[in-house]
């Protein structure tokens, strides 16, 4: 009865007039949704680094460094934060892009959250800072608009960006290490998530392959060395019997193949990339 | 490859094939499973803006007392928010009714009139220097600063899985489940005029552009 029902509503829209609109309107609904797709993937900057400096605010040196930093303390505590500065937000507010730049970029661990955007809106004199959903709780609004007014404005006025930049890394760095112990367990917790996990799954892996694998020529091999020669292509070795026969019904005939490799993605290969955490609009703004 | 089942005859394996042919597609979930798990993650979305409208509510007593202390003759404004939250935390949502436009609208409009109450007091902030030097006070404006936004991107994320939601229960496959099955009602959605509405802008001095 229900299959009779499904039929009758699939096949409802028959008139070939009806049936030729509800293609066109698909289609344009297709073309239009890639197009948006399409734009809204171009107007944001590609995450290159751990300093996106696309307006070119920051000196080389200071970036090297910034970006060592930047390392060094995600080594330590899991927590990703990226610079970006960006020469225009296109018209949009500095909230909403920051919040679209940080998910697009996945900042923080997945799960964890622990990312923070630092961004740089050169032509619109605006910056914020965007905190990921893990670390609302130790890097508060009020920080976030402190090191903004007290740290980043006054630089900033001054003309200097690289200065004004790196101090408020380094604030963001000394507010989150403010929570030490919370920090070490954060770090302690993803190393072992991150490593150990797909260690232990990995070795299982292997260990299971192996044995499919150089069991099979064993078993081809060994019965007919150390075994008993019980009749022409029958070997006895270990208490079983081994047919080497190829119309025998006892053959231990090959497992095909399957096994390829088993393809894992592995971790950050050399590159920077973001962890897959996301934000709900913690942090603050600030203008200069 | 093997030789046996090669030589069954057909028509004996036609019962086991028409009976795959039947259950197959209801087996498989066919699109039966789209519509509840789009349905709990609008919910969930949902979930999270009434957690941040909370969050403003719950900021405003204390608003209101520390401008209370600078600034107690403005016994209008203050009362206008105190009544406005009053009114904004009686009309709640729960996800179970999101598909009412009445209940819908009503916390739309409550929640609306506290924001421009806010925005009301944050003006009338401007004209007490000593206020605006407040620490406690800037505690809150930056809270309250965070949280508007907070409440902008649980919208703007409700609103993107209400509008996914809403068009599963309008499209191919599991419109049909919806159909004989589930018999559910598009939630509603936040209207485009009202998306649009800025936060107050709690930070003075500089001119913001509209918007």
């Amino acid at each position: 009865m229900q299959s009779g029902t499904i039929d009758r509503v699939a096949g409802s829209p028959s008139m070939p007039g009806r049936l030729t609109a509800a293609t066109f309107g698909a289609l344009s609904f297709c073309l239009v949704l890639f197009a948006a797709l399409a734009a809204s993937a171009q107007d944001l900057p590609a995450l290159t680094g751990r300093v996106v400096d696309r307006a070119g605010l920051i000196e080389p040196a200071a970036e090297a460094a910034l970006v060592q930093k930047l390392e060094a303390f995600e080594h330590k505590s899991s927590d990703q934060i990226v610079v970006a500065t960006v020469p225009s937000l296109g018209g949009e507010a500095i909230e909403p892009y920051a919040n679209r730049l940080f998910r697009a970029w996945g900042l923080g661990q997945a799960g964890e959250d622990n990312g923070i955007l630092l961004l740089v809106a050169r032509d619109d004199r605006k910056m914020r800072i965007e905190v990921g959903y893990g670390l609302e709780g130790t890097l508060t609004d009020l920080h976030s608009r402190l090191i903004i007014e007290n740290t980043m404005v006054p630089a900033f006025r001054a003309g200097d960006f690289s200065g004004g930049i790196s101090n408020a890394v380094d604030d963001i760095i000394m507010v989150l290490e403010g929570n030490a112990a919370e920090l070490e367990a954060r770090a302690k917790r993803n190393e072992r998530s991150g490593g150990g996990e797909d260690t232990v799954f990995a070795a299982l892996f292997l260990i299971v392959w192996a044995t499919l694998f150089f069991g099979g020529f064993a078993m081809a091999i060994l019965p007919r060395i150390y075994g008993r020669r019980i009749g022409p292509g029958r070997y006895e070795w270990l208490g079983m019997t081994f047919n080497y026969n190829s119309s025998g019904r006892s053959s231990r005939g090959g497992w095909s193949g399957g096994s390829s490799g088993g393809g894992w993605s592995g971790g950050s290969s050399g590159g920077f990339s973001g962890g897959g955490g996301s934000s709900g609009g913690g942090g603050s703004s600030g203008s200069w | 490859m093997s030789a046996p089942s090669c030589q069954r005859p057909f028509m004996a394996r036609l019962p086991a094939f028409l009976f795959l042919t039947l259950a197959l597609p209801l087996l498989s979930a066919c699109g039966y499973n789209t519509i509840p798990t789009l349905e709990e993650q609008a919910k969930a979305a949902w979930s999270e803006v009434l957690n941040q409208y909370q969050r403003r509510a719950d900021l405003i007593p204390n608003l209101v007392e520390t401008v209370k202390g600078y600034a107690s003759h403005e016994r209008e404004v203050l009362e206008s928010v105190v009544e406005a939250r009053a009114k904004a935390t009686q009309v709640t949502v729960t996800p179970e009714t999101l598909s009412d436009p009445n209940a819908f609208k009503a916390f739309q409009e409550s929640q609306a009139g506290l924001t421009s109450a806010l925005s009301r007091l944050l003006a009338v902030v401007e004209n007490y220097p000593d206020l605006k030097a407040n620490q406690n006070f800037l505690a809150l404006q930056a809270q309250l600063e965070g949280t508007e936004n907070r409440i902008a991107v649980a919208r703007r994320d409700y609103i993107e899985a209400v509008r996914v939601y809403n068009t599963s229960l309008k499209t191919f496959p599991p419109m049909i489940w919806n159909a004989l099955w589930f018999g559910n009602q598009p939630f509603q959605n936040f209207t485009a005029a009202d998306d649009a509405m800025q936060p107050p802008k709690v930070d003075f001095g500089t001119q913001q552009q509209g918007g």
